[in-house]
């Protein structure tokens, strides 16, 4: 048998590499959910009334709706151009652990996806009259959050490869998956905004990440296998 | 036993359904280091259900295919190291560099040298093409730079399909001079192709599918 002399570290980076760079090369697909992201959060106030009382009760419903919306738009372009080039096939030949090379691929994809959210919570906080000392709590769990979501989402988006009506698809996979995110995420930022310590529901989201990072990829791998067919 | 020992690659009563249809119907062949395997057949005989069954895309409902007298399935990560695939995608990212797209491509598998990939783009005629966006490369100059990548990955089993698609006469001598290269050196090459194939000092067989 042939063995490759690329280390697995060497061909992960390279695999996240490709993506970052392709995305700065095409700047407008990156930007597109975290306008998103700052659009949603900056229309309810307009919509509902410039009250800082109210905003402040509403703030981590519409944060995390529109973090869990943002991701959900941006899964889609995962792994849609890869298949279309023929990128995929050639990654799943590389003769490289195909979960590992996927794992690498999710990353990039949250660091261009889920990382400029947290990058702009701050200013989204300060729009819905967050108090300062909660922007921490908030980028910490849009940060974890968002990881679960990438991760969770790489599964659906690779079984839905296949089939043309993928879109819709997609939403119905993840979105019951995602529901805990939701959950969790917007108490942690509602307990910060009170004051409150916000420990547990922050340990509940570092756990799903730690699950969702160990094993989806081994769901994705197996996924996009099947959709190659 | 001694027989499957020496061949390289061994496709034993192959069955393959795509939907309703039987495409493959009990395909067995064998092919060993040195050997051109030129696959033949009218439009949608299968040639390409073939190709992609070989390289582990598509799973065949009975039969099974041996690389160096062990099951694929034993050890799928391996048999793809050994292989190349050209799919009719030509598989590079239209926003890099052929270069780019070459080197993540190749050092996936084999740290590359950059040296290494532009003396391979200059043997296959697109040399001067290198740091071009691969968008802006004509249909021809952008399989010559598949083609590298077939030639990069250090495989001994190539299999490729409709290699000679849209290239021009002097493309189609340079490729057949690669593909015969690699034969010479002990690789084998499994193409399917419409038109004759001219391949200067190697063997090559037909495989005929209706």
């Amino acid at each position: 048998m042939t063995t490759l002399t690329t280390s697995l570290p060497r061909a992960a980076w390279l695999v996240l590499e490709r993506d970052l760079r392709l995305a700065f090369r095409r700047w407008e697909q990156v930007t597109h959910p975290v306008m998103f992201f700052l659009m949603v959060a900056t229309l309810f106030p307009l919509a509902l009334s410039p009250e800082p009382a109210l905003l402040r009760t509403i703030a981590p419903g519409v944060v995390w709706v529109g973090a869990l919306l943002s991701a959900l738009l941006a899964l889609e372009s995962l792994f849609r151009a890869d298949l279309e080039d023929g990128t995929l096939e050639q990654l799943t030949l590389s003769g490289q652990p195909l979960a590992w090379l996927l794992l690498a691929k999710t990353l990039a994809h949250w660091l261009l996806s889920g990382l400029p959210l947290v990058v702009a919570a701050p200013l989204i906080a300060a729009g819905l009259a967050a108090p300062g000392e909660a922007v921490g709590t908030l980028m910490l769990s849009l940060a974890l959050g968002t990881g679960v979501l990438s991760f969770i989402g790489s599964v659906g988006a690779a079984l839905t490869l296949g089939s043309r009506r993928g879109s819709v698809l997609l939403s119905l996979l993840v979105l019951p998956l995602a529901m805990p995110v939701l959950i969790f995420g917007a108490r942690a930022t509602d307990q910060a905004m009170r004051g409150e310590v916000a420990d547990g529901p922050l340990w509940l989201l570092a756990a799903m990440l730690i699950l969702s990072a160990t094993l989806s990829p081994l769901a994705t791998a197996a996924a996009v296998r099947v959709s190659l067919e | 036993m001694a027989e499957t020992d020496s061949a390289a690659l061994e496709a034993r009563d192959l069955h393959l359904w795509r939907g309703s249809k039987h495409v493959l119907r009990g395909l067995s062949f064998t092919a060993s280091a040195g050997h051109l395997l030129h696959v033949r057949g009218p439009n949608g005989c299968g040639k390409t259900s073939l190709l992609r069954t070989l390289a582990g895309f598509l799973w065949p409902e009975e039969g099974a295919l041996y690389w160096e007298g062990r099951p694929v399935t034993e050890d799928r990560d391996g048999y793809a190291a050994a292989l190349a695939y050209l799919g009719h995608e030509n598989a590079m990212k239209a926003d890099l560099s052929p270069l780019e797209n070459l080197r993540y491509a190749t050092d996936v598998r084999h740290p590359t040298e950059r040296r290494t990939i532009e003396s391979v783009l200059e043997r296959l005629g697109v040399g001067p093409q290198r740091d071009l966006p691969f968008r802006a490369l004509s249909a021809g100059q952008r399989r010559r730079v598949a083609m590298a990548r077939v030639l990069l990955a250090r495989a001994r089993l190539w299999l490729l399909d409709e290699p000679f698609t849209n290239l021009d006469v002097a493309g189609v001598r340079d490729l057949s001079a690669v593909v015969a290269d690699h034969a010479r050196q002990g690789g084998i090459a499994i193409l399917t192709a419409h038109s004759e194939l001219d391949l200067p000092g190697s063997e090559l067989r037909r495989l005929e599918l209706e």
